[in-house]
């Protein structure tokens, strides 16, 4: 009984059923007062979905509740006293502490990325159904229906669930490392923010087993497409919620943590370029964020309660949808890219063993896409039938964007240049990201000039151009950043030979997969589609192909990340030989990170410079003093 | 760089010159290499013939560009990686070149404007105005496209085909009924999506090459987006305003006009994709040799179905649904078919389920 009344997955599982139980009598009484029937020989099929309905939106709640998230706030607002912090929950002594609220910034880093891992080959798994259905003209696996379903929550995960949470999780790990700060600003936060995600991943996982199938209506949900199918769309709509949700409230803990936590000596201008990058990114998902939970949530009323936002009938408007998405999707397209940057900076500069090559303009243009990257959403809507004339400024400042980002790409090359390059797994990824994104970069532009995108638009060069942008350029940052930071984080290393030839399988098999699909989207195959035309034929079955050797690939990284966390060599503090500040701290490091309050002295990247140092480390009684009271909390006790 | 010792600046100097010469050639290279695919289905507009141009445009200021970033990487990685005895070894402290970063923002910022200018100069020759265009009215719904044209006397005449005479202006007028659809023939190189609840609009101008060309749908329309194609067939103006003709007074009664016996046909009503019904394409049915999944499956269901029923599933299909199926996804075809292709279909697919 005990067990069930302390926080937990227990508590927070029976949580879930009095939620449930709690918005079905909350559905039947409300119906009940207005007259509805809810039982004819059973309930009927409109009380069953409006339950299932509540129940998504509520039901996570008290699980959330259960699991104890809110425990210290429900404390502290009942004004009772609030327990004094024994950091009982801060720290992974063993491997459940990871399987419950935990406080300590680097178990939740490791939360996060093992789950947003665990979507990816999820949503893996669903690609290769996807590519079997494709491999032949008609109709083999699945019905038109599964497929659609397939494609939508493959993307869906892979974007929600993977890239944006998985450079969550990263930096989560190592950010408050890098600036010195023995946790994140808001650690309770940080653990609310952790456990929303796996909530709005398994509720758009488990759409497929909803009544008439999971959302169809692919990861952008136009309405009113998506306001008139079965209730799996709604897996989707809410399901973004909680995923939305998760991600501000973790850029706002990373901008208060990177504002106000930094060492004493860490000015912006001594920030490691990962730190910059995730205060980019955290400005974009504050800003834009609000926006898809804005249209999804109009997508739920005009589903739920017909309030015809987007029914033309009743004088809705269909394009505002489009607006009102695309003003946060296209934003989060340098959400699940500006981190990448951020570690591909350390990789290359650890491993050409040089300075960044023009550190402020690094800094500067990562601002300059933050900005940019507001202006250019409707570059997503050239044949949507909005006003002719935004085309031309939309696709003039979509052009413009590509000036910084050549900036970071030309300074990255420059940053190589006469180094000596240690070529192992992190530095081939980095080096793989550098021409795989410039190609999606350039297709990029490509698709930023008006004409040719009225052609290309909604066919497979724009699956090939996302895939190059997501999958060469994000998935590969990741990659980079998973095997350079994992014996940080584990205290163990990885598999050199299993990493290149991961690296190797995964080049190869990621531009024969995706690199033919630019051809046949020229030449007119709609993306999208479960079905298509016998010309087509010959290049699907090779993409498809191409495509189980990338599925093969990802299976040596798993079985390489899983052996060697189990019973790899254990790492050195600093393997690399990296100045930042989460190198000089054990691997993996102490509870509280910094058993001495680090001060910064110098640039993070001054490789090459004859006696540079970026931090030195005080004891306790000399940094003390300079500490404000009230921030004990989280502070070292040797 | 200018505290480097000259011997290294020189040494670098001579490194970016082989650099440069590798990187040219391999640009004329993949420039040759990308200009000979045959990237675009043929060509069959006026709008193609810019478009096709730009593209081409694109790729040799792409390819170059690409090609100086993998040169770039490659080098380093051949030239500059560690040997053994460098692993404590570090690289030039070089922190950055003001001279080097004002290019290499200024120079891509050039071009790009540069290929704005030209795109928007393209963009406006594609879309400008022709005088006596003809008028097209085009009507999305789940599943299929229908073409509406201006009779004679005034009256609109509906198609399930495009055609459109050789040589000429078309202004298409483009809506939808129910979703967002997206009408787009790849070969005249044009789409625009159809969007319920207003009017978009494509100018396309045909060229002298007659032939039949795919029209497709290219915005994700629901579960048969996929069978969502249909032809558009460009004809001379004589065979054109022939089959006008023919579409203002469909041979009713069978028997009249050209090909008039096929109409009533109940199996080619079912199968051919040239008609407005092309059941197939959504439909199994192993009578007719199709292999549709967006619907029900014929050969299923068809046993437990009186005549009426059969009837009352192609006229107003939302009346009864199968379990495990939406509502709304099938036409109401009461709405577009005769009473005697109706006829000829329900007769059709009762001597089925009787046989």
């Amino acid at each position: 009984m005990t067990r069930l009344r302390a926080p937990g997955l227990l508590r927070g599982g029976v949580f879930f059923v009095i939620g449930v139980l709690f918005c079905a009598a909350l559905v039947l009484v409300i119906r009940a007062a207005y007259g509805f029937p809810s039982f004819e020989g059973g309930l009927t099929g409109k009380a069953q979905n409006a339950i299932l309905l509540v129940s998504l939106l509520g039901a996570p709640l008290f699980f959330l509740v259960g699991i104890g998230a809110f425990d210290y706030w429900f404390y502290y607002m009942a004004g009772r006293p609030t327990r004094p912090e024994d950091h009982s929950g801060h720290g992974a002594y063993s491997w459940k502490d990871y399987f419950r609220v935990n406080t300590d910034h680097k178990v939740i880093g490791i939360q996060y990325v093992v789950t947003s891992f665990f979507f990816m080959l999820l949503g893996g798994l669903l690609a290769m159904i996807v590519r079997a259905e494709l491999a032949a003209p008609g109709m083999q696996f699945v019905d038109s229906n599964a497929y659609n379903g397939l494609f939508s929550v493959h993307a869906s995960l892979m974007i929600f669930l993977f890239i944006i949470p998985v450079f969550a999780g990263l930096a989560n790990y190592v950010l408050p490392l890098m600036i010195g700060a023995p946790d994140m600003a808001f650690p309770r936060l940080n653990a609310l923010s952790f456990w929303m995600l796996p909530v709005g991943g398994i509720m758009m996982a488990a759409s497929f087993f909803a009544p008439g199938g999971s959302f169809a209506t692919g990861w952008t949900a136009y309405a009113p497409l998506s306001t008139d199918v079965p209730i799996g769309q709604m897996f989707f709509t809410i399901g973004v919620q909680f995923a939305g949700a998760s991600s501000i409230a973790t850029a706002l803990n990373f901008l208060v943590t990177i504002v106000t936590m930094r060492a004493p000596g860490m000015s912006f201008w001594r920030m490691p370029l990962l730190v910059w990058a995730n205060f980019s990114t955290s400005l974009l998902v504050v800003i834009a964020t609000p926006f898809i939970a804005a249209s999804q949530f109009f997508v739920l009323l005009d589903y739920a309660l017909d309030f015809n936002f987007f029914h033309p009938a009743s004088d809705g408007d269909v394009l505002m949808y489009q607006h009102v998405f695309w003003f946060y999707s296209h934003p989060a397209v340098y959400i699940m890219m500006l981190p990448g940057f951020g570690i591909i900076s350390e990789v290359i500069s650890v491993k050409a063993r040089k300075p960044i090559f023009g550190y402020r303009m690094m800094a500067f243009s990562l601002l300059a896409i933050v900005l940019l990257g507001f202006t250019v959403w409707a570059h997503h809507m050239f044949v949507s039938g909005m006003q002719t004339w935004i085309r031309i400024p939309m696709m003039v400042t979509t052009a413009i964007i590509a000036v910084p980002t050549g900036i970071k790409i030309f300074s990255w090359l420059a940053t190589l240049w006469r180094g000596v390059l240690h070529l192992d797994t992190p530095m081939l990824f980095a080096l793989g990201f550098l021409t795989m994104f410039t190609l999606g970069g350039i297709s990029g532009v490509m698709l930023a000039m008006v004409p040719l995108t009225i052609h290309v638009s909604d066919t497979y060069f724009i699956v090939a151009h996302i895939h190059y942008v997501l999958y060469g350029g994000s998935l590969f940052t990741i990659f980079a950043g998973v095997y350079y930071w994992f014996p940080k984080m584990t205290g163990r290393m990885f598999d050199e030979r299993l990493g290149k030839m991961h690296f190797w399988l995964t080049f190869v098999g990621f531009n024969l997969t995706f690199g033919p699909m630019h051809l046949i989207g020229v030449q007119g195959m709609p993306r999208r589609v479960a079905d298509y035309p016998d010309q087509f034929a010959g290049w699907n079955l090779f993409i498809s192909l191409s495509s189980f050797l990338l599925g093969v690939a990802s299976l040596i990284f798993v079985y390489n990340m899983v052996a060697s966390w189990r019973a790899g060599p254990r790492a050195e503090a600093n393997p690399w030989r990296a100045l930042t500040l989460e190198w000089q701290v054990s691997s993996p490091p102490p509870v509280f990170n910094f058993d001495r309050v680090p001060l910064v002295v110098g640039g993070p990247y001054e490789y090459g410079v004859p006696g540079a140092q970026h931090g030195i480390f005080q004891s306790p009684a000399e940094a003390r003093p300079k500490q404000p009271a009230g921030t004990a909390e989280g502070e070292a006790e040797t | 760089m200018s505290d480097q010792p000259p011997v290294a600046s020189r040494e670098s100097r001579a490194q970016v010159r082989q650099m440069l010469l590798i990187g040219a050639v391999a640009s004329a290279v993949g420039i040759a290499l990308a200009l000979l695919i045959d990237w675009f289905p043929v060509p069959a507009s006026e709008q193609a013939g810019p478009i096709d141009t730009l593209w081409d445009v694109l790729l040799i200021a792409s390819v170059p560009v690409f090609v100086l970033v993998e040169t770039i990487v490659l080098y380093c990685a051949i030239k500059f990686r560690m040997k053994p005895g460098e692993e404590l070894k570090d690289g030039p402290p070089i922190h950055g070149n003001t001279k080097l970063e004002i290019i290499w923002t200024a120079i891509p910022a050039i071009l790009l404007v540069a290929l704005c200018t030209y795109a928007y100069v393209v963009l406006t020759d594609i879309e400008k105005a022709e005088a006596n265009s003809m008028q097209v009215r085009v009507v999305g719904e789940q599943f299929t496209w229908t073409f509406y044209y201006r009779g004679e006397n005034g009256d609109e005449i509906a198609s399930p085909q495009l055609y459109l005479p050789a040589n000429t202006p078309v202004n298409f007028t483009v809506q939808s009924k129910d979703v967002i659809h997206d009408f787009w023939v790849p070969s005249f190189r044009m789409k625009i999506d159809a969007v319920p609840g207003i009017d978009t609009h494509v100018r396309v101008t045909t060229t002298g090459r007659i032939d039949e060309y795919p029209v497709v749908c290219a915005e994700l329309c629901g579960l048969g987006h996929s069978t969502m194609r249909q032809s558009a067939h460009v004809m001379s103006r004589e065979d054109f305003d022939a089959k006008l003709e023919e579409l203002a007074n469909p041979p009713e009664q069978g028997g009249g006009g050209g090909g008039g016996g096929g109409e009533t046909d109940g199996k080619t009503l079912f199968t051919d994709a040239a008609q407005p019904t092309a059941c197939g394409s959504c439909h199994t049915l192993a009578d007719a040799g199709t292999t549709g999944t967006t619907g029900p499956d014929l050969d299923d269901v068809l046993g437990d179905l009186s005549e009426e029923q059969i009837r009352q599933s192609i006229v107003d299909p939302n009346a009864e649904i199968t379990p495990g199926f939406q509502p709304n996804l099938m036409p109401r075809y009461g709405d577009s078919l005769s009473e005697e292709q109706v006829d000829a279909l329900v007769q059709y697919l009762m001597e089925v389920k009787g046989g």
